[in-house]
């Protein structure tokens, strides 16, 4: 075999195994659901009603709602969580500090957990005869809250959650891009009698820019497609007020087994997520 | 505010988020020395006992958990290196060779990285029940393999191999699929590591997936397991929940602790995901 003809197969050698299970497991299932979000499935078989899944979903209370929820949590955890990783990813940059490496390891543990163990663990922290908040918070002369049986307590539960587990993570983000800011431009400022907080905001934050809106982006995305915490904490209740649009998916899918709605409603889902990808990527384009 | 002042209030700020943030692993190891009832109540709270055996026992009579582990490291492990085998070779695949349509087929594959999985959740599930894998471990680790990322990771870290060598590793005869196993991937280990651990540490807390696909107690994997002693209408017995959680979460924790600079940069190449 000659050697052009080996560097022209070379490619296909290497690109093709990904490429046929890609077409199998991926290209195959999108077109697929396509069609099944624009059908009813009945026992193996595809009948055709055209746009009538997408109709009722868009009519239907409880979608919407399950929308609304994924925003209240999307609109106030995401923004706290970013105050808080930015505070901290500064806090473990700080040249004063030294065992830096031990607060690194410690912060960013809770993103190992499985998503299930945790979510476990924090239903029973939070349980409401006897679990360790209540407990503690009879300690200060606060009375036990029933953080399950109403609908705020239930869904800042699930925020609380969420913050634990990731606030972490999003902080040694900022942590490696605080670092990638160069030492002189912080010498600069201090020749030229800036004191700290004007250095936070004219230096700081510009510079680590792109690094924050990855870390805002990433955790949009994530809440999106928030499932694990809401099903085992509080399985979308009380009265519904934990409901996410995954979960709402996920039990018309495959509770009811509804495929036609269920991809509809994945198709309704994606395309919120391009139109945030694009924001995303025209944002991070303007620098 | 002194130097002194501000260090002292650094401190402090950081140890208070380093206890928050470590304490529930603590309150679980504890918790699963103790029973139903000491778990509630807060005279015991922090307070190792002596009911740890107990709990794994109860585990073990409520869930085929070794087999559930089992399934965990089986599915974690093979879906780990056929992703880096596949995910590498066309990523380098992509990086290192011009041919007709590279780039209009790499940005397509590209797009289904925007895609939610949600979307092919459904035509998965008529798929794999109709190629009988339900409550297999294939049904978890066949379907997972056709996402991009791993590829577009891949792609990112071969391109900066330099040419050079792959042409006089050519110029000394080696055959292409040599070169790629024999002079490239050893030079890119940081890159495997990253895509590995990174990998490695999604699969084993999957829950979704294996919730739909898995249906019979032997084929559960450890999530999944736990998942399902706490469900509702179960009568749900704490502390052998408490055992299952530190069964699932230990080992990955120990690798940290043993691998901390490598999870870091694994885990953060995720971020580039967005």
């Amino acid at each position: 075999m000659g050697y052009k003809l080996k560097q022209k197969l070379a490619p296909v050698i290497f690109i093709g195994p990904f490429l046929i299970v890609f077409a199998i497991f991926m290209l195959y299932p999108i077109l697929y659901s396509i069609v099944l979000s624009l059908g009813k499935y009945r026992a193996g078989n595809i009948v055709f009603v055209g746009l009538k899944n997408y109709q009722y979903l868009l009519t239907e209370g409880l979608f919407y709602k399950s929308l609304l929820n994924t925003f209240i949590i999307l609109i106030i955890q995401v923004p706290c969580m970013t105050v808080l990783a930015l505070i901290f990813g500064c806090l473990l940059n700080s040249a004063i500090v030294k065992g830096k490496g031990l607060f690194r390891m410690f912060t960013f543990m809770p993103v190992l957990i499985d998503a299930v163990s945790y979510s476990v663990v924090f239903s029973l922290l939070f349980s409401e005869n006897g679990g360790f908040v209540n407990n503690i918070l009879n300690v200060f002369g606060i009375s036990s809250q029933n953080w399950f049986s109403s609908g705020p307590l239930a869904i800042s539960v699930i925020m609380i959650a969420l913050t634990w587990r990731w606030t972490g993570y999003n902080s040694v983000i900022m942590l490696s891009g605080l670092q990638n800011i160069s030492n002189d431009l912080y010498e600069a400022a201090s020749i030229d009698g800036a004191n700290t907080f004007v250095k936070f905001w004219k230096i700081t934050i510009p510079q680590l820019k792109p690094v924050l809106l990855f870390s805002i982006f990433n955790s949009i995305n994530g809440t999106l497609q928030l499932f694990t915490e809401p099903n085992l904490l509080t399985s979308g209740g009380p009265a519904n007020s934990t409901m996410t649009a995954v979960l709402y998916l996920y039990k018309v899918g495959f509770k009811q087994f509804n495929f036609g709605i269920a991809s509809a409603g994945s198709y309704i889902l994606a395309i919120l997520i391009a139109v945030l990808t694009f924001i995303q990527l025209h944002v991070t384009k303007e620098d | 505010m002194t130097k002194k002042q501000s260090q002292v209030i650094i401190y402090i700020i950081l140890t208070i988020v380093s206890v928050v943030a470590v304490f529930p692993f603590i309150w679980t190891i504890i918790s699963a020395t103790h029973t139903n009832t000491q778990i509630f109540n807060p005279s015991y709270a922090m307070i190792p006992q002596s009911s740890f055996v107990g709990n794994l026992l109860d585990l073990q009579a409520s869930m085929p958990i070794w087999n559930n582990l089992f399934n965990s490291i089986f599915i974690t492990v093979t879906f780990t290196a056929l992703t880096l085998f596949l995910d590498s070779m066309a990523g380098y695949g992509f990086a290192k060779y011009k041919f007709k349509g590279r780039n209009v087929l790499f940005f397509a594959c590209l797009i289904t990285m925007m895609i939610p999985s949600q979307v092919t959740m459904v035509p998965l599930f008529i798929q794999v029940t109709k190629m009988n894998w339900v409550n297999t471990s294939w049904a978890v680790i066949m379907p997972g393999l056709a996402a991009m990322f791993g590829v577009f990771l891949m792609r990112q870290s071969f391109e900066q191999f330099p040419n050079d060598l792959i042409e006089s590793s050519r110029i000394d005869g080696a055959g292409e699929i040599r070169i790629f196993f024999q002079v490239v991937a050893p030079a890119m280990k940081p890159a495997f590591a990253s895509l590995g651990i990174l990998t490695f540490v999604q699969q084993w807390g999957n829950y979704m997936w294996p919730l739909i696909v898995l249906n019979s107690e032997k084929s559960y994997t450890l999530p999944l397991a736990i998942a399902m002693l706490v469900s509702p209408g179960a009568v749900i017995n704490y502390g052998a929940v408490m055992v299952g959680a530190v069964i699932a979460f230990l080992p990955v924790l120990i690798f940290f602790l043993l691998f901390q600079k490598n999870f870091i940069q694994g885990m953060l190449s995720g971020a580039v995901k967005g």
